[in-house]
């Protein structure tokens, strides 16, 4: 009973509080860094640098007027922002977070979060679906047809983790980097195919082509004002962050430092937690760099650069790291 | 005709991998987020933003910018203008109003002073012509550009607002001196 509690609780507080958090504070740091990047300064208004303003925001998204337009196809209108946000949440549970900290510390590990962002794309094209207008339409197209594109090539980069590691479980691989190496040092090319990928798979420029403003007014989400739209939002953030824990797990040693070794007990898994999220506050910089550096593909270009370069490419890396294996162990 | 065949330039094999020029722009945008990282630090130099933080910092005009009209004293606290109306009669949209009355100052050689002069800023176009018309340089466009108020009557600038906004201005002929 008291395990159930407890887990709920830390159910409650990590897909409660911790991810729309950092979703919120992700909000403020895309528009500061972005105008940063573009010389200006950005919202610095509100709060100590602005840091309020995500809040200004969140208030201004519960006033509006929730508006169901009349063309649309109401209950699927409904269903879709929450289907878009609750499978980004819940994939987040397998991540080790801090030591000993995942919520589901499961065998299966890594094949649980493909299985769950797998269903994320539901969310989006059911919503561009049902907006019922050409924009929204196309726009959910799209992001099934990217998201199957390329879910192929995350899934095959991460296959010579495991073959390395010889573990699905998160821990596990964590705790084997933590023995012998970061495995983004013998993975590099593997790690570059898994970073690619998963920008596209969270639909992130340059790769947004679901959302491509310029083309789709604003894709899968142009029916949709008020709270609902605020949840595609956040689930886009919450995919980011997501991705970025998993970067940091599989290929950046996860909650663990090379060379020195973090204290056994509570403070040890405060200083892990620590380290786990600077770690991951890098690779959502780095999501925000990448934005506001690299123009959209082309769709042809995307789908030419998902089957013919990173394809092949996650496969050449799983056939080398296999022989390499079969080379060295007797 | 001559033809020219132009090579088109061969990618090798680093360009063609495209993370190269990824790179690249990752350097640059980098560069431009430090820069105005630095900048927050020494916004008084500031170096690479360009954002002006608008209500503590302000345009810098030249002296001939056009804002808002205002009355000018000389450098002895005397009033400048002498009532003549000739900026009410010049000024195009009708904004100024003045209400001369007489005033007999012998030492000074006043005769007659604006009792009240307003200008109605709903009006005002800014075009200068009272500051090009007045014969005793009283009248002048003042670098105030920014006039918000939360009620019309506000707008109307009176006498006392008139001087206050002008100041004083270096008269270097006080012909009032020499009668």
């Amino acid at each position: 009973m008291t395990y159930v509690l407890g887990k709920l609780l830390h159910i409650v507080i990590v897909a409660g509080a911790v991810l729309p958090g950092v979703g919120a504070v992700m909000v403020w740091a895309e528009r500061r860094v972005s105008a940063f990047m573009q010389d200006r300064l950005g919202p610095n208004r509100v709060g100590p640098a602005g840091l309020l303003q995500p809040i200004a925001d969140l208030l201004k998204f519960i006033f509006k007027e929730d508006v169901i337009p009349g063309h649309v196809n109401k209950p699927l209108y409904v269903l879709a922002p929450v289907m878009s946000l609750v499978p980004a949440l819940v994939a987040f549970c397998v991540v080790p977070y801090a030591r000993g900290m995942a919520i589901a510390d499961v065998n299966v590990g890594i094949l649980l979060v493909f299985a769950i962002s797998s269903i994320a794309v539901y969310g989006v094209s059911i919503g561009g679906w049902a907006g019922n207008s050409k924009y929204s339409l196309l726009g959910g197209v799209r992001a099934s047809a990217q998201m199957i594109s390329y879910e192929l090539a995350l899934g095959l980069s991460v296959v010579p983790v495991f073959l390395i590691v010889g573990d699905l479980n998160m821990e596990a691989i964590v705790r084997w980097q933590k023995e012998h190496i970061w495995l983004v040092v013998p993975l590099f090319p593997a790690w570059i195919v898994f970073l690619v990928s998963s920008y596209a798979e969270t639909n992130r420029l340059p790769f947004d082509l679901p959302e491509a403003e310029t083309e789709l007014v604003a894709g899968y989400h142009v029916e949709y004002s008020s709270m609902k739209f605020a949840l595609f939002f956040l689930a886009e953030y919450i995919h980011m962050t997501t991705a970025s824990a998993l970067s940091v797990a599989l290929f950046f040693g996860g909650y663990e430092l090379p060379w020195v070794t973090l204290p056994a007990g509570t403070w040890g898994t405060v200083l892990s937690g620590l380290v786990f999220f600077a770690k991951m506050s890098f690779f959502l910089f780095l999501f925000i760099w990448v934005r506001w550096t690299l123009p959209r593909f082309r769709y042809d270009q995307l789908m030419k650069l998902g089957w013919k370069v990173l394809f092949p490419a996650s496969l050449a890396m799983v056939v080398l790291t296999a022989g390499w294996i079969a080379m060295v162990t007797p | 005709m001559k033809t020219r065949i132009v090579k088109r330039p061969q990618l090798n094999l680093g360009e063609r991998i495209y993370l190269t020029a990824v790179a690249k722009g990752l350097l640059l945008t980098i560069k431009h987020f430090f820069g105005v990282c630095r900048d927050l630090f020494d916004w008084k130099n500031k170096r690479t933003a360009i954002t002006m933080q608008y209500p503590e910092e302000r345009w810098d005009f030249k002296d001939n910018f056009r804002g808002a009209p205002a009355l000018v004293m000389d450098q002895f606290g005397r009033e400048k203008c002498v009532a003549c109306q000739i900026c009410e009669f010049v000024c195009p949209p009708k904004a100024i109003t003045i209400w001369p009355a007489e005033f007999a100052d012998q030492a000074n050689n006043i005769e007659k002073l604006p009792d009240r002069f307003e200008i109605d800023m709903l009006r005002c176009i800014y075009c200068g012509f009272c500051e090009e018309a007045c014969p005793e340089e009283a009248i002048f466009l003042v670098k105030e550009a920014e006039l918000v108020h939360t009620e019309k009557k506000a707008f109307v600038h009176d006498k006392k607002k008139l001087y206050q906004m002008g100041g004083i201005r270096e008269d270097r002929i006080l012909k009032w001196q020499h009668k």
